[in-house]
């Protein structure tokens, strides 16, 4: 497969991912500040928003001036950040069209129906109540798309590059979610009333469609330890950092394998050593260390395993490549 | 709406439609026969026997159905994405491809003839290039005069010598052909660098089954879907010795060319990479490209890409689109680029008017397609006829196309005509002169009726082990009333083209 082909379909993938998260995060925040009273402390708006900012990166052009709702418009419509939902999606389909003769003509028509949903809501949505309805629509068409790309798409080295970067940027993003919530949980709010707790535990588990799953496993009881628990090592979630480092693995595995004779020691050994610290270590074993500093571990480590990607696939020297061949 | 019952019964006669019954016909109340060629109707109204059945079959459909398959045309070119790019605007760059479902249908008599004619043509220009690159036997000759061929300003100095695969030049071409009011097919243009268009031919077909399957089964139309096949095969005959299992691929600028769908298209169709420039890499004289798996070599590109713009080393240095090193690569015979380079010195404009010579030339034959008379303004007699009839004549400046830098008489102003005399003295090499054509028109669908527009003919010639032309090509149709512009970007639009078994 074409290297540039391969950037191309890991970015779109990438890209939607980001899309996703950052609509659940406004979802999912809007909401709970409904359920807070006016009156008692609680989070605060500015707190809560300041928090998804920090969740989604800082993401440039894009600041807290006092007014919710110009926030989640801008990070859902904004032309002049990168990191809003409208620019992650446009991106998100000039990396496919690049690459039209490697998808299936269903997920082109579904991307381009989402792109094309975008651009007119970006248009026509202009107040808080359109903007909520909105919302769920995108992740609809975007869970759309994966069932498409799944189900249409041959699971060859392509596929597995979609993969790839859907699990890279999710285990990135549930990381450095779980990391701006373990801040707050050292230092909450003053006069917290009662139920914050079950509400903001429930909210954070929301943000990674992960509140029914969570129950399941552990019933209805909110402890900051078994979220994070449940967020970080549960092997089946989906949405769970353990589990998109496993597809994470198992993609960049296949890719390998398929690639023929690259040698990969290196990424091999940089994304075992990623996986195990994530798969052979208890809550206890978390917890009584440094979680800060074990969270931003993982996502350094993260951001090693796309480096050696690139560097080994996408934008290798050519020295070392005519030496290999 | 009055259903045509095929047979005339008030006359007894056969002859399915005449002068009065048109009227009779509320699909043909605005068909108007004139001094032009038209496909459908002889000049005394009868109808063509190609034509019956379609006519027939479109008289008795209702007016709900035949929206209804229009409708369903447009939106399967939408879905598709089968969509051309509009340079210079910032929205909307994609464009749907305007469409008309009426076929046009050639008889296969008058198919052999074009194809006899077509296949003599290329095999004659590509002697003429292998010649003009090597020998120059038709310069010594004089049959091509030197000054000519070495200003035309696709003549490429550095091909000379070089030995090309097979000495085929030409793989992949598009001629364009106009039809004349004697009925007779005659070459517009020969269009021997990057010809676009067949993915249109190929992807109107496929709509024209799905829309209008009972009316294909009606008729019997040759296939055209072996294209991409033989497209394929064409290049794999073409590939470098030594090279049993050669890595073919479809080199395109990229994804704001105007063709960029096609691209992707027959790149997809014959299951090869499409890669752009920056995909390649050329190391002591071979080229690769960059996959996941490493460097792999490429044996055969397919380029979509011009002369000019394909390696800043060799031509134009400013290019992004090409790689640097492919000229000596190809050179060095490492890789074979189809079409060669320097292959726009035979469709210059000039050139152009010795092409019938040069037919004679290598074939020893009569050309079996005429070309459209031509005056050089080279030729002093000729310049001098042209400049006394600026005003019916179409002046063309010989290094341009997609109607850019011409003027057409009946249609031009004292001022403008004044502009081109002096520009003709100038510089004559630069000009050439034709005289305006009233080309054929084939039927349309057009506000629910059918009228007739002008259509002209682009099939498609591949060269490798033998010269083939798929039965049928691009129908390019001018859809605004009166015009003879077919281009897309001007209104112009295509419709399927059936050549059937009688």
């Amino acid at each position: 497969m074409l290297s540039r082909v391969a950037d191309s379909l890991y970015w779109m993938s990438r890209y939607l991912e980001r899309a996703e998260h950052t609509v659940r995060l406004i979802d999912v925040n809007m909401s709970l500040m409904l359920d807070e009273a006016s009156t008692t402390a609680n989070l605060g708006l500015e707190r809560r928003w300041s928090r998804v900012l920090a969740s989604l990166g800082r993401p440039a052009e894009i600041e807290w001036s006092g007014d919710f709702y110009q926030l989640t418009h801008d990070l859902t419509f904004s032309t002049r950040s990168h990191a809003a939902i409208v620019n992650c999606i446009a991106q998100a389909r000039e990396n496919a069209r690049q690459v039209r003769d490697e998808l299936s003509s269903e997920q082109w028509q579904q991307l381009n129906r989402l792109y094309h949903t975008m651009t007119a809501a970006q248009r026509e949505v202009s107040s808080y109540n359109a903007l909520t309805s909105f919302l769920p629509t995108v992740v609809y068409e975007l869970h759309q798309f994966q069932g498409v790309t799944d189900s249409t798409m041959s699971h060859g080295e392509g596929w597995q590059f979609i993969q790839l970067g859907r699990y890279i940027e999710r285990a990135a993003a549930t990381t450095r979610l779980l990391d701006v919530y373990h801040q707050e949980n050292i230092d909450p709010p003053n006069g917290a009333a009662v139920g914050y707790e079950f509400l903001e535990g429930a909210g954070m588990l929301r943000c990674c469609s992960a509140f029914e799953a969570y129950c399941n496993a552990y019933t209805a009881d909110f402890t900051p330890e078994r979220i994070t628990e449940f967020l970080l090592l549960n092997p089946d979630f989906p949405h769970s950092v353990r589990y998109s480092v496993d597809c994470l693995r198992s993609a960049l595995m296949a890719i390998g394998a398929k690639s023929g004779l690259r040698v990969a020691d290196e990424l091999v050994r940089v994304s075992g050593r990623l996986q195990a610290s994530l798969s052979f270590v208890d809550i206890e074993d978390v917890l009584s260390q440094d979680v800060g500093a074990y969270l931003s571990s993982i996502l350094q480590q993260c951001r090693q395993v796309h480096e050696r990607v690139f560097r080994l696939y996408i934008q290798y020297s050519i020295q070392t490549a005519l030496a290999m061949s | 709406m009055s259903a045509n019952t095929g047979m005339d019964t008030e006359t007894g006669q056969s002859r399915l439609f005449s002068d009065t019954e048109q009227f009779r016909n509320s699909m043909l109340r605005k068909y108007v026969l004139d001094g032009a060629y038209d496909e459908m109707f002889s000049a005394t109204g009868e109808t063509r026997p190609q034509y019956r059945r379609l006519l027939d079959m479109f008289a008795r459909m209702p007016q709900e159905e035949i929206e209804r398959c229009k409708k369903a045309a447009d939106l399967s070119f939408l879905t598709q994405g089968i969509t051309f790019t509009v340079y210079g605007e910032e929205q909307g760059t994609e464009r749907v491809f305007p469409y008309d479902v009426l076929p046009r249908v050639i008889s296969n008599a008058e198919w052999t003839h074009i194809e006899r004619g077509l296949v003599q043509r290329i095999g004659a220009l590509n002697m003429f290039l292998h010649d003009v690159y090597n020998d120059g036997r038709i310069l010594a000759d004089g049959k091509v005069p030197r000054e000519v061929v070495y200003t035309c300003r696709h003549f490429r100095r550095e091909m000379r010598g070089l030995q090309v695969p097979r000495n085929i030049y030409i793989a992949v071409s598009g001629t364009d052909l106009l039809r004349v009011q004697s009925g007779e097919f005659v070459v517009l243009e020969d269009n021997l660098r990057v010809p676009s268009g067949v993915s249109y031919m190929l992807t109107s077909r496929r709509v024209m089954k799905r829309i209008f399957p009972q009316l294909f089964r009606a008729y019997d139309v040759r296939p055209i879907e072996h294209y991409s096949q033989l497209l394929l095969a064409t290049l794999r005959s073409l590939a470098p010795e030594g090279r049993p299992e050669p890595t073919i691929v479809v080199l395109t600028p990229g994804i704001f060319n105007s063709a960029y769908f096609e691209h992707t298209y027959l790149a997809r169709q014959m299951g090869i990479e499409l890669v752009e420039g920056r995909d390649l890499v050329i190391h002591d004289n071979v080229v690769y490209m960059r996959t996941t798996a490493g460097l792999k070599r490429v044996d055969v590109i397919y380029r979509r890409v011009d002369d000019d713009f394909i390696d800043p080393l060799a031509f134009r240095a400013e290019s992004i689109l090409g790689a640097a090193g492919l000229f000596n690569a190809y050179r060095a015979g490492n890789v074979t680029l189809a079409n060669a380079f320097g292959t726009g010195l035979a469709d210059d404009k000039a050139i152009y008017a010795y092409v019938p010579e040069i037919i004679r030339y290598y074939m020893d034959e009569e050309p079996l397609l005429n070309n459209v008379e031509t005056f050089l303004m080279t030729n002093p007699v000729h310049r001098q006829h042209t400049l006394a009839n600026l005003d019916k004549l179409v002046v063309k400046a010989v290094g341009e196309s997609g109607g850019y830098g011409m003027l057409i008489g009946p249609q031009s102003t004292a001022a403008q005509r004044e502009e081109f005399r002096q520009r003709i003295e100038a510089d004559p090499r630069n000009y050439i002169a034709q005289p305006t054509l009233e080309f054929s028109r084939a039927p349309c669908l057009m506000d629910g009726g059918i009228q007739p527009r002008h259509v002209d003919l682009r099939p498609y010639i591949l060269f490798g082990d033998k010269a083939t032309v798929v039965p049928g090509g691009l129908t390019r149709v001018a859809l605004k009333e009166g015009s003879l512009v077919v281009n897309s970007s001007q209104g112009g639009g295509s419709k399927d083209t059936w050549v059937v078994n009688d």
